[in-house]
């Protein structure tokens, strides 16, 4: 897969950090105001996506390859393990609310559900851009 | 609601569309528009954070949809198999009554029963902290269902990879 004319790669140059902050605004903010780890999580994983469309499969692969990708997603997964089972250590059970609940209407409140959110995003991020580079290295017929 | 039922239609017209046309990316494209009028009816019916992930999923969705058809990988041609068309249709009929005799026992469209949803209205701040009521709903109350959702995805992604390596690399 090669890369786009240069119109669309200086766009890209541009707009890649913003996409990369709103993914990051959604999840983080996730128990304040609108959206879940899971939309911010396909931002990021849209984000990843645009770059390679735009710059092509090397360059890609350069900045953010299989490898990376297999590590966020893997990652993401056994932290989202450990804070489920971490409420085991302070008596509340599978999934207890180890953290308390904070001041309401801020970024560090709600216990778990921040540290619950990052952890989801990372997983469907590095799933979904997963799947994307599947599809694009791998042959489909035989 | 007028907005909805408009929406609704251009829908169901776009569907219809989406199976009748024979150029595959014009269908891509009229499923896209399925999906985002989806994203769209549930803004209006105020669920934001359902609409930001469907509008998300659906562009998501969209991206890979068009490079499978732009660039002719995925188009696997069946011949027409009239057993699976038979079965198609008697199990969607099945699927069908069954839908039919299932929903006159749901309650009223616009009038929920507020049974444990009572509870988790009451609640679900003081409880979990979040000033988000459906984060505090899905994060909280019930983290199992989230937990499971994300195992899912891992799962299914897991199989996408086993299935796609069988072929090899491209060149």
């Amino acid at each position: 897969m090669k890369g786009m004319t240069l119109i669309v790669k200086t766009v890209t140059r541009l707009t890649l950090g913003l996409i990369m902050l709103f993914g990051f605004y959604i999840f983080m903010h996730g128990h304040v105001s609108h959206g879940v780890g899971f939309a911010g999580g396909v931002i990021i994983a849209l984000g990843f996506i645009h770059l390679m469309l735009a710059y092509g499969k090397k360059y890609a692969a350069a900045k953010i390859g299989e490898k990376q990708a297999y590590l966020l997603k893997n990652s993401g997964l056994l932290i989202l393990l450990a804070i489920s089972a971490a409420g085991f250590m302070y008596g509340k059970g599978f999934l207890g609310n180890f953290l308390g609940n904070g001041k309401p209407f801020e970024l560090f409140s709600a216990g778990i559900m921040l540290l619950f959110n990052t952890a989801i995003c990372a997983v469907v991020a590095g799933c979904l851009y997963l799947v994307f580079i599947t599809l694009v290295e791998f042959k489909i017929k035989k | 609601m007028l907005s909805i039922d408009l929406l609704l239609i251009f829908m169901i017209i776009a569907a219809i569309l989406a199976l009748q046309l024979k150029d595959l990316l014009s269908s891509v494209i009229s499923i896209g528009f399925v999906g985002l009028g989806l994203s769209i009816c549930f803004l209006l019916l105020k669920a934001p954070d359902l609409a930001i992930v469907q509008l998300v999923v659906e562009i998501l969705v969209l991206i890979i949809l068009i490079r499978m058809t732009v660039t002719h990988d995925g188009v696997i041609r069946h011949k027409n198999d009239k057993f699976l068309s038979v079965a198609a249709a008697v199990f969607t009929a099945l699927f069908m009554i069954i839908c039919y005799h299932a929903l006159k026992y749901m309650p009223e469209f616009g009038s929920p029963l507020m049974k444990t949803s009572s509870v988790y209205l009451a609640k679900g701040f003081p409880a979990t902290g979040a000033s988000n009521i459906v984060s505090s709903i899905a994060l909280g109350f019930r983290a199992y269902d989230s937990l499971a959702e994300i195992i899912v995805i891992f799962t299914a992604v897991i199989a996408v990879l086993a299935i796609m390596r069988n072929t090899g690399r491209r060149n």
